[in-house]
């Protein structure tokens, strides 16, 4: 066994990879419930692969057959309708576990010096991620996946200039068919699938480079024993990897009860009309986005045309996403973890999620006036804590922060 | 083999002028794949003209016929909703059509269309491409009451058109709907998709 492990490392560097990301990686002691929602992405990224590549064997990316071919997998196929069912519950659980990821790194000051970098391929996950979600939805050619497309993609239409050209360009015809379909199915099960497991490989690299930060953001190399250990710092393996696989069961326990029991859960994962085969001369009557869109989406619909032109809004919903790169460089507080924060920081992050959830949720209504003036006032709010922030992070009485983590 | 000493100059620039021929000899490369993601030889036959027969066309009759992949309107407006479309003219965003590329010359006038009682209208909401629901009823409630003197009602996020679906002041969407270029082959029938002969 150790002849061959040898064999092995000097022609590939087997031990010194186990070693640097798992048996030998240090990792702080004190990781709570938070820090689950990492390694439950890699595992439905990879979930999504699996059920992904069994979806393609009999899925047909054709105008005329897509529907059907989906109807096909759920009702003709062995097992078509389980596969099926856990790759669109995995596209929500995808993101759930996604924005619980993210928070996460709003509590505890995870994107600030030196892990910006993290925070910015994070973020560009994170988009790759919507879009392939997007591009995943338009494939089974019912009503929403149509007139869903539809928006999305007038959204470039919008553009000064060149939007018409763009416009046509992207959907390879006059209107959204056969041509979109078959790119976006092209899009979605090769190109962004190989850019996020890219992205993901440079995320982890990145983070072993600089290490996790932790609940209290406290430095653990700051603090290293004479064989240069971090003193708080315990081996990711075995420590994490047995405490992820805890996570791990429960998030299947959950996921299976949504997979066996509730996979449309009540038009928020599947929507009603996406029952119904695409019909481009009839918009169904109520249209929204999947739930993980909708903040955005009603970015989007909170700002009024100006100038004749869609082109704000567009703008608006864009900022809106891109804004959250900027959010090292926006904070300037001196600590991380919201445990040792200033008070005014504490109100922004809550109005901020108030204000994102609340998005969210208008952006699944239909207009009224009432629904137009609370997305404004969102809108206001979403924006105001990231515009504030270098001002509300500056300001008030942080505590202090303890040399060592706490190991709470 | 001389001993050569290094002229970092010239290296710089070898460095500089391949790179720049690189970038370019990549730059036609990507050339060809971009452009097949624009609209096939096949999708532009697909777009082609379409011909619709209005004989059986009765008054508030709406029929949608599908025009390079989009929804059209064609319906016969009656002779009160030929006189409301003058009496809208504060409600609304653009009432005298003065946004030239939202219909072809032929069709700015009151009605935005060739015959007045004719209309011919792509059923693609100016804001984010959705296709208005057709709401002919007079007085409908949820769409304001008395003042509505029907038009069409966006479901996606609430744009309202008028019957010349010329679009009203406050809705997301931004600019009039658009009349495709169409013309009369004869009484009862129009062709979508060609001008009038001049």
């Amino acid at each position: 066994m150790d002849n061959n492990k040898n064999w092995i490392d000097q022609r590939f560097p087997l031990t010194k990879v186990w070693n640097e990301h798992l048996a030998e990686y240090y990792t702080p002691r004190n990781f709570n419930f938070w820090y689950f929602f990492g390694s439950l992405a890699m595992l439905v990224l990879v979930m999504q692969i699996v059920t992904g590549i069994f979806l393609t064997m009999h899925f047909k990316p054709d105008e005329l057959k897509a529907f059907a071919s989906v109807e096909y997998i759920m009702r003709d196929v062995n097992w078509g309708w389980l596969i099926r069912y856990l790759h669109s519950t995995g596209a929500s659980a995808f993101f759930i576990v996604i924005y619980l990821h993210m928070y996460r790194g709003l509590l505890y000051g995870s994107y600030k010096s030196p892990r910006e970098l993290i925070w910015i391929l994070g973020m560009i996950l994170y988009i790759a991620l919507m879009a392939e979600a997007f591009m995943g939805y338009v494939l089974p050619w019912g009503q929403m996946s149509y007139w869903g497309a539809q928006v999305i993609i007038s959204l470039f239409g919008s553009v000064p200039l060149i939007g018409p050209d763009l416009l046509e360009w992207i959907l390879g015809d006059y209107a959204v068919g056969d041509p979109a379909l078959n790119r976006f199915f092209s899009l979605h099960v090769i190109a962004l699938p190989l850019i996020l497991v890219v992205l993901v490989f440079l995320h982890i690299v990145a983070l072993h480079t600089v290490g996790s930060n932790n609940p209290d953001g406290v430095e653990i190399k700051k603090n290293k024993d004479k064989n240069g250990i971090p003193k708080d710092g315990i081996p990711f393996h075995p420590y994490y990897s047995v405490k992820d696989i805890v996570g791990v069961v429960v998030f299947l326990m959950l996921f299976s009860a949504v997979v066996f029991f509730a996979p449309a859960m009540n038009g928020y994962f599947l929507e009603h009309a996406n029952f119904i085969e695409a019909n481009p001369l009839k918009t169904p009557e109520h249209i929204a986005p999947l739930w993980y869109l909708t903040p955005f989406y009603s970015v989007l619909r909170a700002i009024p045309p100006m100038f004749g032109s869609q082109f704000p809004g567009v703008v608006g919903m864009f900022a809106a996403l891109l804004i959250l790169l900027a959010l090292p460089w926006l904070d300037r507080s001196k600590v991380k973890s919201i445990r040792y924060r200033s008070a005014p920081y504490k109100y922004a992050l809550g109005i901020f999620v108030v204000s994102f959830i609340y998005l969210g949720y208008l952006g699944m209504q239909p207009v009224t006036p009432t629904n137009a003036l609370l997305a404004r006032v969102f809108t206001i709010t979403y924006f105001g804590f990231f515009i504030l922030m270098p001002w509300f992070t500056s300001i008030g009485k942080t505590k202090e922060v303890p040399k060592r983590v706490t190991g709470k | 083999m001389s001993e050569q000493t290094i002229d970092l100059k010239k290296r710089r620039f070898l460095t500089q002028a391949t790179s720049v021929v690189g970038v370019v000899g990549v730059g036609f490369v990507a050339w060809p794949f971009l452009s097949t993601w624009n609209p096939s030889a096949r999708a532009k036959a697909a777009g082609a003209p379409v011909e619709v027969d209005i004989s059986k066309l009765e008054e508030g009759q709406l029929v949608r016929v599908l025009w390079r992949k989009k929804p059209v309107w064609i319906f016969k407006r009656d002779k009160t909703t030929i006189s409301n479309l003058s009496t809208l003219n504060s409600v609304l965003t653009d009432p005298s059509s003065s946004e030239t590329s939202q219909q072809p010359e032929y069709a700015k006038n009151l009605y935005r269309s060739i015959n007045p009682d004719i209309a011919v209208i792509v059923g693609v909401c100016t804001h984010l491409g959705c296709s208005p629901t057709h709401r002919p009823e007079l007085g409908a409630a949820d769409l304001g009451g008395d003042t509505w003197k029907g038009g069409f009602y966006c479901p996606c996020h609430g744009s309202k058109f008028d019957l010349a679906g010329r679009v009203y002041a406050g809705a997301p969407a931004p600019t009039n709907l658009v009349i495709p270029p169409y013309h009369f082959v004869s009484d009862s029938l129009i062709q979508i998709g060609v001008d009038p002969k001049a």
